[in-house]
């Protein structure tokens, strides 16, 4: 008899999801879903605002990334402006980005994702969490907690604050850098890339044992890759080309049109989720269909350029290939995003140049339409705006990195359930629901972001039958 | 100079006549909150905020207008003056759309601190979240009639001080709004001088210079006296 599994809410993600799974008459997996359920409008409420709000606006979609929109929104007024930022300005809003990164994936890494695989995936889900980590492994989580705290630390010293810092403005950034802010935290970096050395080490031992299915199994199919790439294709995540490529390494688009990102890329819709597909214009909305964020960064770019990184970078593309399709791999390729901000940072750190005092530049509206293109840690960020004379918004559409991962999320449930569940079996299984999850959790999406949702994000998994009837569910909040 | 003496919180006070119970109560140092009052101009007893318990008298009275009087018993901190100042704060917050965290003056608004010290930690009022404009078309300031509360400083600080008049009010109950010259876009009124005044003495991000973003407004409201007193005293012309 066909049945549909729900996992309703989703949990460890950050957002409200659940995930349906249909099965036929033989009991095999016919296909899956992930729905995001929840429904903000931003891009609504901020027309008729000034652009120079957008910034501190659009930064309180999320607590967890808010410098992403932050920086997007500052790059987008930059252009309504029409002014180039002082040199200083742009390598402290880098700062601030590398910052977030390292927070944001330390949090990805091991507060929400460490648990599956240190304490095992069918373990107690009561303490299969940061706290069942702590107890199992206090030094590990320690250092996880301590390496998030250090990007929070650097997003308040440059900001002011950790969450929902408005510091990055049109024309630049609001303060500079205090010599003895500087100094603060060059004296934590020993600490976090020890903590992040260890994590990697500790991470492709796993790989190489236990966790060698999962890698195989979870999410990995060929898609297309988009990024932001820097002068000689290097690694970047805050300006730079626009690179589309396709799983054999090819390059399909190198510079997309950053202004006119609506000539590459439309955005699907589909009924039974909020969360949009974006796609590739020219190849249609499947084949179209790419994969960003760290992995996909990783991907496309052909070097990272700084030491250490550089060399995690080659022993990933000989686990994994040139490209590397994966999306287990994603947790890899962040704690190599890690490692590659905190050696970023360290130069940024030295540079003669960044405690510099003048970050800003002032102008007047210049131009009615522009496009903010950076990386937030899970992908490619799009703020587009169109204003009228005199700054007051008239459209505003965001593109978010979840957005991008939308179909490649689908995709990789429906892989995972097709792996893991045994045709013709009645019941759901705790591993089950966990991996199920857990092909979401590679992708690290942020719903809040991505659907502009509220809420948090327990996980409901429903089991439908071929004539649409509930078979079974199980709930976890 | 006749002298009028009074009670003002159970203190004794001696105060000249034609003083207000405000000032008085500001010379012995008890505290009487106010939002549309500003040393300088002249007071309108708008915001409410400043109400004072007479004894004697069944209506409470605005401490900005009203002189002190011989025998006068005064309560300016009663728990029925405690509520009313609190309503009188929700209603400022519910009737506009003020949204501190992504406003210019956040951190440095007067609205906000008294918010603040009568303790409205929330509201007990519905919130009206009406549809309102911004008016950014002067090449330097910017007009959110969101956060106006109707104080009407800018409109008496146009007209007392600059001497330009470019602002009044204009409409009825809830639809009352800051309207320049005759309810034109503000960059298109000639009158203007682009001083700034009107800016500087808003007590919300209601007006506010374009090239602020969150919580950069740092206006200083209290060098309007000041400059009243040196233009008294002709020290200065503007």
């Amino acid at each position: 008899m066909a049945r549909t599994i729900l996992i309703d809410p989703v949990t460890r993600i950050e957002g409200h999801a659940k995930i349906t799974i249909q099965l036929n008459e033989a009991g095999a997996v016919e296909g899956a879903r992930f729905h995001v359920v929840e429904y903000r409008g931003f891009e609504a409420f901020c027309e008729g605002r000034p652009f120079t709000e957008m910034a501190a606006i659009t930064a309180r979609i999320c607590g967890i990334c808010p410098v992403s929109h932050l920086l997007a929104a500052a790059k987008t007024g930059d252009r309504i402006l029409a002014v180039t930022i002082p040199p200083v300005a742009e390598k402290l809003r880098r700062l601030l980005n590398l910052a977030q990164i390292t927070q944001s994936h330390a949090l990805s890494f091991f507060h929400l994702s460490s648990p599956d695989f240190l304490l095992g995936w069918d373990s107690d889900p009561a303490k299969r969490n940061i706290f069942g980590l702590i107890a199992a492994d206090p030094e590990l989580a320690r250092g996880g907690i301590r390496l998030r705290q250090f990007g929070q630390d650097l997003i308040e010293r440059l900001g002011g604050r950790k969450i929902h810092a408005a510091w990055a403005v049109p024309g630049g950034v609001r303060t500079p850098l205090d010599p003895t802010d500087r100094d603060a935290i060059r004296a934590q970096l020993p600490q976090a890339f020890a903590t992040t050395l260890a994590a990697l080490q500790r991470f492709k031992g796993l790989l190489d044992g236990p966790l060698a299915t999962e890698a195989s199994t979870f999410g990995c199919f060929p898609s297309l890759f988009m990024g932001l790439v820097g002068a000689d294709g290097r690694w970047e995540h805050y300006d730079g080309q626009l690179r589309l490529i396709d799983p054999d390494g090819t390059v399909l688009a190198e510079a997309l049109p950053q202004q006119r990102i609506s000539e590459a890329l439309a955005e699907a819709v589909e009924p039974w989720t909020y969360l949009k597909f974006p796609y590739f214009k020219p190849l249609g909305p499947e084949a179209g269909s790419y994969r960003v964020g760290p992995l996909a960064r990783l991907n496309v770019c052909e070097r990272i350029g700084t030491e250490r990184a550089d060399a995690e970078l080659l022993e990933l593309r000989e686990r994994g290939g040139r490209v590397v399709t994966s999306s287990f791999h994603y947790h890899l390729a962040r704690l190599i995003e890690i490692l590659a901000a905190l050696e970023a940072i360290e130069l940024l750190l030295n540079d003669p140049e960044i405690c510099a005092t003048h970050v800003r530049a002032h102008a007047g509206v210049n131009a009615f339409e522009a496009v903010g293109v950076s990386e937030a840690p899970r992908g490619t960020l799009f703020h587009h705006y169109r204003v009228d004379a005199n700054g007051l918004i008239e459209a505003v559409n965001l593109i978010i990195a979840t957005g991008q991962n939308n179909r490649a999320m689908n995709r990789t449930v429906t892989q995972i359930a097709r792996q893991w569940i045994t045709p013709g079996a009645t019941e759901i299984s705790e591993g089950l629901l966990n991996r199920v999850e857990a092909g979401i959790r590679c992708f690290d999406p942020c719903l809040s972001c991505s659907t502009h949702a509220a809420g948090q994000m327990p996980l409901h998994v429903q089991l439908i039958g071929p004539n649409g009837e509930m078979l079974q569910e199980r709930w976890r909040q | 100079m006749s002298v009028r003496t009074l009670s003002i919180n159970g203190h004794a006070v001696a105060m000249a006549t034609g003083t207000t119970l405000l000032a008085a109560a500001r010379e012995v140092g008890v505290p009487i909150p106010t939002l549309c009052h500003l040393e300088g101009l002249s007071p309108v007893a708008a915001c409410r905020l400043c109400l004072v318990e007479i004894e004697g008298s069944g209506k409470l009275q605005p401490a900005c207008l009203t002189p002190v009087a011989e025998g006068m018993v005064v309560h300016t901190d009663t728990p029925r003056l405690q509520d009313y100042r609190r309503t009188v704060i929700e209603m400022l917050f519910t009737e506009g759309n003020h949204v501190c965290a992504i406003c210019v003056a956040n951190g440095h608004c007067e609205l906000q601190d008294r918010a603040v010290e009568v303790g409205m930690d929330h509201s007990r009022l519905p919130y009206r979240h009406p549809d309102r404009p911004v008016d950014l078309s002067h090449p330097l300031f910017g007009l959110d009639h969101n956060r106006c509360i109707l104080c009407t400083r800018c409109v008496r600080v146009c007209d007392e001080v600059e001497g330009a008049h470019v602002w009044d009010v204009g409409w009825r109950g809830e639809h009352c709004r800051i309207i320049a010259g005759l309810n034109e876009p503000w960059g298109a009124v000639d009158a203007c001088t682009d001083c700034g005044k009107c800016v500087q003495v808003c007590p919300t991000g209601a007006l506010f210079d374009k090239a602020d973003t969150t919580g950069e407004k740092h206006a200083d409201p209290a060098r309007l006296g000041a400059l009243v007193r040196a233009r008294a005293r002709g020290q200065q012309t503007r």
